[in-house]
């Protein structure tokens, strides 16, 4: 697999400088590229609107299957309106006497001819209201929260209707969720602890799962490479740990046991300072991997549109879809990894008192 | 980092929160409690069920090494009743023959007795028979020889203890 992996990008370079030299118009390609990379910017992102997919008519941009979402904003007061009024960006929208723009996938409050003001560093210095939209995360995490939720209760009604033995889709999930009791859950957590973390284990494994494979889907979605949903995981991590731990746990932070004193006291800010770094390694590690599973597998697929050729653009193909199996896999194992990592800080902070000898 | 923090989109981390708490929430109540119960039951189950062929398996060897001892045992009570039987038999046989050995002996030994009585008896009758007719003869020798009946008596007397009767 490797070899064919090299081989392939070999071949790869050699086609590119090939065709590099034959440019019939640098120009021309140069605002393809540029056009796919904002293509992939504006994918990574989350969006206010959903749709399959776009295509230019002369000057205008047409959407396939556009659905606005829910606008939901706090400014002195709930306003709520479809993103649809946007016009993706080109209508200023009314809402009382004030004036909401979008603009790069954020609003703003403007004059009613939707002027953004720039600093310097030509970062729009409008004011942001407080956005509680519903956009295309919210609403993947939805459907996937209710996707779950769906399944789950049928497989614990399977079991009732079935003497205890799993039935349809059912069977599928039941050895998974016995793989996050008995090879994470308890390894880490130890078997008088780890029932009290089950939900939680659970639910993040799927969630972030599904979550990750949707991302995959050519729906353009990205929910895990998001660094405010991986954020709020890690955090809800974060305070499970904090909240639930014992003695043990706070004694091993503020006041080691079994080293001299100088130690102590030079132990106690790391150790604080590990209370932080562990969850936020969490988030990171989720947010970086699927990001950059996003990035490259979207990057693959536009060099696809760059070579326009068919030996360049089936060996970028080729790779994309090498990149899309391991993607595949990528998705099972972040979510086994934030699972995983997860368990092991509630086992630290369950950990029961034991001998300095060993 | 600031593109990072500029990412970040707080309406999101709201959203999150609230699906994900309200998901880890509902799923506890409806699925993940009844499906580890159901499984950890039926693993109880499948234990207990496990423990009690075990047990059914060594009480069936138990049962077994029972049986076998008591055929042991029965074999060697019946060896035990055959050996004492022959044993028996023997001793029968041989109290018998001691028996009937001590009976012939003592049946010999009074016919020897009786022998040796008739015998003295018949000594004793001879003895005196052979007297008288010694006598007898003596007395009709000696008629006409001796004078004197004393004398005669005395000569034969004297004879007589010469004469050794039990040669």
């Amino acid at each position: 697999m490797r070899h064919l992996l090299n081989f392939l990008f070999a071949l790869f370079f050699a086609v590119n400088a090939f065709a590099t030299d034959s440019v019939k118009d640098s120009k021309k390609e140069g605002s393809l590229k540029e056009e796919i990379k904002a293509y992939v910017q504006h994918h990574l992102k989350d969006s206010h609107d959903f749709y399959l997919g776009s295509y230019k008519e002369g000057d205008k941009k047409k959407y396939i299957g556009y659905v606005g979402l829910p606008v939901i904003l706090w400014d002195n007061g709930l306003t709520a309106f479809s993103s649809a009024k946007f016009k993706h960006g080109k209508a200023v929208v009314q809402k009382g006497s004030t004036f909401y723009k979008l603009y790069h996938g954020k609003i703003y409050k403007t004059d009613a001819a939707g002027t953004i003001v720039y600093d310097d560093a030509h970062h729009p210095t409008n004011e942001k209201p407080l956005d509680l939209s519903m956009t295309k995360s919210v609403i993947t995490m939805l459907f996937t929260a209710l996707l779950m939720f769906f399944l789950f209760r049928a497989l614990a009604r399977s079991y009732a209707q079935n003497g205890n033995i799993a039935s349809g889709i059912g069977r599928f999930f039941e050895p998974i969720i016995l793989y996050v009791r008995d090879d994470i859950a308890i390894p880490n957590i130890g078997k008088k602890h780890h029932g009290r973390y089950m939900s939680f284990l659970l639910t993040v494994f799927f969630f972030v799962w599904f979550l990750n494979l949707l991302g995959l889907t050519p729906l353009g979605i990205n929910v895990t490479g998001n660094i405010a949903v991986t954020f709020g995981l890690a955090l809800l991590t974060f305070l499970l740990t904090n909240l639930t731990a014992n003695k043990n746990y706070w004694a091993h932070i503020f006041w080691m046991p079994g080293v001299p004193i100088p130690m102590k006291i030079l132990l106690m800010p790391i150790e604080l300072l590990g209370v932080i770094i562990k969850p936020f390694s969490l988030l990171i590690r989720l947010y970086a991997n699927m990001q950059a599973g996003h990035i490259v597998l979207m990057s693959l697929i536009g060099l696809m549109f760059i070579f326009n050729n068919w030996l360049g653009s089936s060996l970028s193909f080729l790779l994309a879809f090498a990149i899309s199996l391991i993607e595949l896999l990528v998705a099972a194992l972040q979510a086994y990894i934030f699972t995983m990592l997860s368990a092991l800080y509630f086992g630290f902070a369950v950990e029961e008192h034991h001998d300095e000898a060993h | 980092m600031e593109k990072l923090l500029g990412e970040f989109s707080f309406g999101l981390f709201i959203w999150q929160t609230v699906i994900v708490t309200a998901l880890i929430l509902l799923l506890r109540k409806f699925a993940w409690k009844p499906i580890l119960n159901t499984i950890n039951d039926r693993e109880e189950g499948i234990r207990s069920a496990m423990a009690s062929a075990e047990e059914a398996r060594q009480e069936m060897q138990n049962l077994q090494a029972d049986n076998e001892r008591i055929l042991k045992e029965a074999r060697a009570q019946r060896d035990g009743l055959l050996k004492e039987a022959r044993e028996l038999r023997q001793k029968m046989i041989d109290d018998a023959k001691e028996e009937a050995k001590a009976q012939s002996e003592q049946l010999l030994a009074q016919a020897k007795e009786a022998i040796e009585g008739e015998k003295q008896i018949a000594i004793t009758s001879l003895k005196n028979e052979v007297a008288d007719l010694s006598l007898q003869i003596a007395e009709s020798l000696t008629k006409e020889q001796l004078s004197s009946d004393k004398k005669q008596t005395e000569l034969v007397q004297k004879l007589l203890k010469e004469v050794d009767l039990k040669a």
